[in-house]
């Protein structure tokens, strides 16, 4: 979605603003998954799930779910390219985003890094442990799990 | 349960409405479909408001008493509506339950967005709450790269081409000119919108709803007692809803939307139609592909045969099936709150046989389709004459 123009009065938001807004244990607390793929799976019927879900989608409560660390290789399911982020992205952008589907689990979000061979549908990736971005100059370094094509 | 007929329309002029605030557009829509029911704000007994993020957008929560309010009617009962990009539909439904219900007579739903206040990146944040904040929006994956990466795979799966969803904007754009209330009366041609600013490979600008203000309202009441207001009430004869996954990679396939699919079937079941007997559809081109899952989804086409016969017009203004007479999101505008409540006013508007210029001749049932995120919810309703 985009506008054809700016509007006349900007956002009295910057971006450390806006992200000063969110306290820093809502970005600790899901720190495990994001640095590695850790997710869990149902002991009942076996489905696999990143991020990691309280209740299993097929059985419902009526089951248990068990931590499960994916290797994190897999195929790219679908690819595109960021060009118009959201205002935290701003210095990163162009970026490319895949849906990842992992050998060993389910379908994941995340940053396809570039590395000189240009990702398709198909494209085999490893997981890569990268900064994601800065909170301004003097800000928090966000980092993730990212996709590295092989 | 009770049948149910609308009464009553009104729409805002969709677009970049600089000296109107949320409360101006909520007033002036609302007010035109008072008028056009013939009734006074006195005569309302409930309100639902569709409103997505007003309180990122402009720090105003609170909107459906705010709407009551601001149009005058006193102290009823008004709850807001919040469902992403379907608040509006799922305003028009709930609306649709308490009349059905036999608790209120005369309900009005409202929809309205006020999105120019702030930057394009910050209403692109905004908008990305409709997707998964953690998992999603956190690592900078906007609307648009959602919907290009149900794009990409339908390309892949199907052949779908980038001329052919750019054929989507290209019909959006030629309807929008025949509506007053559109945002952008303007052409475009296909090279227009090939030519245009990548988005999110294979989105272009001009495969993408623009950013918008504006409000709808719609006015209801039990068919038994519609006659007393308007001589061409029309008839809700279907309203369905339905779920899916927040998180897009949680779906099995990224090439047809469940939510809608499921919606269908059941308000297809509800009104003893099939998609065959829709003589018009308001569906949810968010971006152009979505139009093209929507086709789909719906039961107009096939898998993956949307796009050709979007191309060859045979869902243009009195093609096979008329597909967005409005001009869409696309080209009529999308105030994400007031989208789902304006389609259903160009139903009404086309049923009654008050399209003027982008009149579908003949038309007689009408359906509505209004999607949340990126198919978290989907809403749709089936309309046909009453008289």
């Amino acid at each position: 979605m985009w506008v054809e123009a700016e509007p006349p009065q900007w956002s009295i938001y910057t971006r450390g603003q806006t992200d000063m807004e969110r306290s820093s244990s809502s970005l600790w607390r899901k720190i495990r998954s994001r640095y590695n793929l850790v997710g869990n799976a149902c002991e009942n019927c076996n489905t696999p799930y990143f991020p990691q879900r309280i209740v299993c989608r097929k059985c419902g409560r009526k089951s248990r779910m068990v931590e499960k660390i994916y290797s994190g290789n897999g195929e790219v399911y679908s690819i595109t390219k960021i060009r118009t982020p959201p205002d935290t992205f701003r210095d990163e952008a162009p970026y490319y985003i895949g849906i990842v589907k992992l050998d060993d689990g389910p379908k994941v979000e995340g940053h396809i890094i570039e590395n000189g061979t240009e990702p398709k549908i198909g494209t085999r990736v490893r997981i890569r442990f990268r900064r994601m971005y800065v909170d301004g100059d003097e800000g928090l370094i966000y980092y993730h799990y990212k996709f590295e094509p092989v | 349960m009770r049948d149910v007929a609308v009464i009553g329309v009104g729409l805002t002029k969709f677009g970049e409405r600089w000296n109107l605030g949320l409360k101006e557009l909520m007033a002036e829509a609302g007010l035109a479909a008072l008028e056009d029911a013939s009734i006074s704000s006195h005569d309302v007994e409930m309100l639902y408001g569709g409103t997505m993020a007003s309180g990122r957008f402009i720090g105003q929560e609170h909107t459906a008493a705010l709407m009551a309010d601001q149009l005058g009617f006193g102290n009823i009962p008004a709850v807001r509506i919040e469902n992403a990009c379907a608040s509006g539909g799922s305003a028009l439904r709930q609306g649709y339950i308490a009349v059905a219900s036999g608790i209120h007579d005369v309900v009005v739903v409202g929809g309205v967005e006020k999105m120019t206040d702030v930057t394009s990146g910050e209403a692109s944040t905004a908008l990305g709450g409709a997707g998964d904040q953690e998992w999603e929006l956190f690592q900078g994956i906007t609307f648009p790269g959602l919907y290009a990466l149900m794009a990409r795979r339908h390309m892949f799966e199907y052949g779908t081409t980038e001329e052919q969803m750019a054929s989507v904007s290209v019909k959006n754009h030629e309807n929008a000119c025949r509506n007053e209330f559109a945002q952008f009366r303007k052409r475009v041609s296909i090279d227009d919108v090939m030519g245009s600013k990548m988005v999110s490979d294979p989105l272009k600008l001009l495969d993408c709803s623009p950013i918008s203000d504006g409000a709808a309202a719609v006015v209801l009441a039990p068919l038994e007692k519609a006659k007393k207001y308007n001589d061409t009430p029309i008839k809700i004869v279907a309203s369905a809803q339905a779920s899916d996954t927040l998180r897009l990679a949680d779906r099995e396939s990224l090439t047809e939307l469940k939510a809608t699919k499921i919606a269908g079937q059941n308000a297809y079941r509800q009104a003893g139609v099939t998609a065959d007997d829709i003589d018009v559809v308001e569906v949810h081109d968010c971006f152009t592909i979505a139009e093209l899952l929507a086709m789909e989804d719906l039961g107009f086409y096939g898998k993956g045969k949307a796009g050709k016969a979007v191309q060859e017009g045979e869902t243009a203004l009195n093609g096979r099936i008329s597909v967005n007479t409005s001009g869409g999101l696309k080209g009529c505008g999308h105030p994400v709150g007031a989208t789902g409540v304006k389609q259903a006013a160009e139903i009404v508007w086309q049923l009654r046989g008050d399209a003027k210029d982008r009149q579908v001749n003949g038309a007689e049932i009408g359906m509505t389709h209004n999607v949340g995120g990126s198919g978290a919810t989907a809403v749709v309703h089936i309309y046909k004459r009453a008289d």
